[in-house]
């Protein structure tokens, strides 16, 4: 096999099997590249770390089993963890100064799956501190750069991920998505980002940010990779008590189901003065591609939509202020220099541990559940979700599935929204609506803006990751969008 | 230009103030235990003024009888288990992460004189 980073995960995975290549020289091929593109001069930043021994020890283990005959789905086929989930023995950061010398004692529940069905990790990627952010600059390590043009955002919190899978550095890497982090960057990059289901995929061991809406997912070349590497991650987990005890459909068995009579809802206040008109273009031709395959378009209306990032920034800020207080400088992470006493051990530890916009939103957290404010702000903020919520449930009483655009730009320049943190949040505007009511949804790439991808969102109702899939592929299948690579990458 | 979005939302005002006095800005570092630096202060000052000014948006929006949403499975209850042990120690294992640990525990400079 020539060009192998080229080859999607669906093919490394067929390929492996069929003993025409082995993981040893996949993971060696993908290792050089990493370090070959990141010490050069299209370095992306994408990784905070890159595991070699581990990967290739991992690639020999999984060598000997496909020699075998035996080894799960994905035996061999080599991926990268978003570092913020928990790797035993690897050090896990998520992008924070605070947990610069962390090494978590076990493996999120993600990680483990993964590794049950023979994945091979070749590191932890760059990311958001702790996925708060859009465009991947909040983190310690510094920002990510887009393959499409080194001087954009490649969007975030999940920006290394990102980066990583369009610059094929690695065919399939996982995410997390609280209000876009996955779909976002997807769309900005010009791959394949799925968020399932609140509850579809363990969150255990992965490091918390908002805990009624985190979701850890998939950023992968296609559907059909997404849909591989979902089959193996999802499932119920008795260490998340948000874990939904459900059966895992087979998300591949249902890619090719036709699409004839597939009724899709155009989310009409997704179609405003903000998204730009070349976005909307080619979103607008993408619906046409359904129409040609049997769908059913219509507008539907989902009124409060428009409230999403306001809620979002009182509902976000508020969990993750929670979250966060677990961060005292006590047990791990780190711990300011010489304390007087233990409210400056605190104080110090947290002030120097934590970044910029960290600090914002524990601070605009705090502020919104504190006393007096807490009906006015984060009260208010939850009964405007309900709103949300019962615009979507009335929505799917009509249509089968949603679909409007990811994102209201293509990427934007390195520092141009760092300044103004609503213009920043705004980045969300179309991805955190699926969040607030835990929906399934996934961004393809639907077209090119002057050489910068465009991405197509389809949100599902709730556990209907098989359809949403499914629509994603028969999309892909009709268009070849996701298989063009950023110059210098190819 | 996406803000324009959010204009008809925006007329109603929330009627406590919008913009944070340093006073309060202080105050909600202390709670949330985050030492700031003197320059630090106006730039937060400024920016939770602007957030929660955006977010003040949501009080235009009628939310009578209309019931908090904490968390999106409506109908399912969070799982008991029964209250085994089924966990091994792993204190050393956990603590070798800590900053400062002594024959097993956890040291904090002192809180009782």
């Amino acid at each position: 096999m020539g060009d192998l980073h080229k080859s999607t995960l669906t093919q490394l995975a067929t390929a492996l099997r069929a003993r025409k290549v082995s993981s040893v020289e996949l993971v060696s091929e993908l290792l050089g590249r990493i370090e070959r593109i990141e010490s050069g001069p299209g370095a992306l930043n994408a990784f905070i770390s890159v595991t070699r021994a581990q990967a290739l020890e991992a690639a020999r283990v999984a060598d000997h089993a496909l020699g075998r005959g035996s080894g799960g789905a994905l035996a061999g086929v080599p991926i990268a963890h978003k570092d913020i989930f928990c790797t035993a023995g690897v050090r896990t950061t998520c992008g924070s100064r605070m947990l610069d010398n962390f090494v978590a004692p076990y493996d999120a529940t993600v990680v483990a799956k993964l590794k049950a069905a023979g994945a091979v990790m070749l590191g932890k990627t760059n990311m958001d501190e702790f996925a708060m952010g859009s465009s991947n600059e909040t983190s310690y390590y510094g920002a990510v750069r887009n393959p499409w043009n080194r001087q954009l955002v490649p969007g975030g919190s999940s920006g290394g991920s990102a980066a990583a899978v369009a610059a094929r550095l690695v065919p399939g890497a996982t995410a997390t998505d609280t209000g876009g982090s996955i779909r976002q960057p997807a769309a900005l990059c010009g791959i394949t980002g799925m968020k399932p289901t609140y509850g579809r995929v363990s969150r255990y061991g992965m490091i918390a940010f908002a805990s009624s809406l985190d979701q850890g997912g998939v950023l992968a070349a296609s559907a059909a990779d997404a849909a591989l590497m979902l089959r193996e991650m999802a499932g119920f987990d008795a260490n998340d008590s948000t874990s939904v005890e459900r059966e895992v459909p087979d998300y591949i068995a249902a890619l090719e189901e036709p699409l004839a009579g597939l009724k899709i809802g155009l989310l009409k206040e997704f179609f405003d003065k903000g998204l730009n008109a070349e976005n909307e273009r080619c979103v607008r031709e993408s619906l046409r591609v359904y129409e040609g395959l049997g769908a059913k378009l219509s507008e539907v209306s989902l009124p409060h939509l428009p409230l999403s990032v306001p809620v979002y920034y009182v509902v976000a800020p508020a969990e993750c202020s929670s979250n966060l207080a677990r961060y005292d400088g006590v047990r791990f992470g780190h711990r300011c220099e010489n304390p007087r006493d233990l409210n400056d051990l605190y104080r110090r530890t947290r002030g120097e541990g934590f970044g910029a916009e960290v600090k914002r939103r524990i601070m605009t957290g705090t502020y919104v559940l504190s006393a007096g404010y807490y009906d006015a702000y984060y009260l208010k903020a939850q009964r405007v979700r309900s709103l949300i919520n019962a615009d979507f449930v009335r929505a799917f009483q009509s249509v089968d599935v949603l679909m409007g655009p990811t994102t209201p730009t293509p990427a934007f320049a390195l520092g141009a929204k760092t300044s103004d943190p609503i213009t920043m949040y705004l980045n969300d505007i179309y991805t955190i609506g699926a969040n607030l009511a835990g929906l399934p949804a996934i961004s393809v790439p639907c077209g090119l803006v002057q050489g910068l991808p465009v991405g197509l969102q389809i949100v599902g109702p709730h556990f209907s990751e098989a359809r949403v899939l499914n629509a994603a592929h028969a999309f892909q299948r009709a268009t070849d969008w996701h298989t063009q690579l950023p110059k210098g990458y190819a | 230009m996406i803000l324009r979005w959010f204009s008809h939302f925006s007329r109603a005002r929330i009627t406590f103030p919008m913009a944070l006095t340093r006073e309060q800005l202080a105050s909600i570092a202390a709670l949330a235990r985050l030492d700031l630096t003197a320059s630090e202060i106006p730039v937060y000052q400024d920016s939770l003024s602007r957030i929660l000014d955006f977010v003040g948006a949501l009080d235009a929006c009628d939310t009578v009888d209309v019931a908090p949403m904490a968390h999106p499975l409506a109908g399912l209850s969070q799982r008991l288990r029964p209250d085994a042990v089924t966990e091994v120690d792993h204190h050393e294992q956990y603590q070798a992460n800590a900053p400062l640990t002594a024959a097993g525990l956890y040291l904090v400079p002192k809180v009782i004189e």
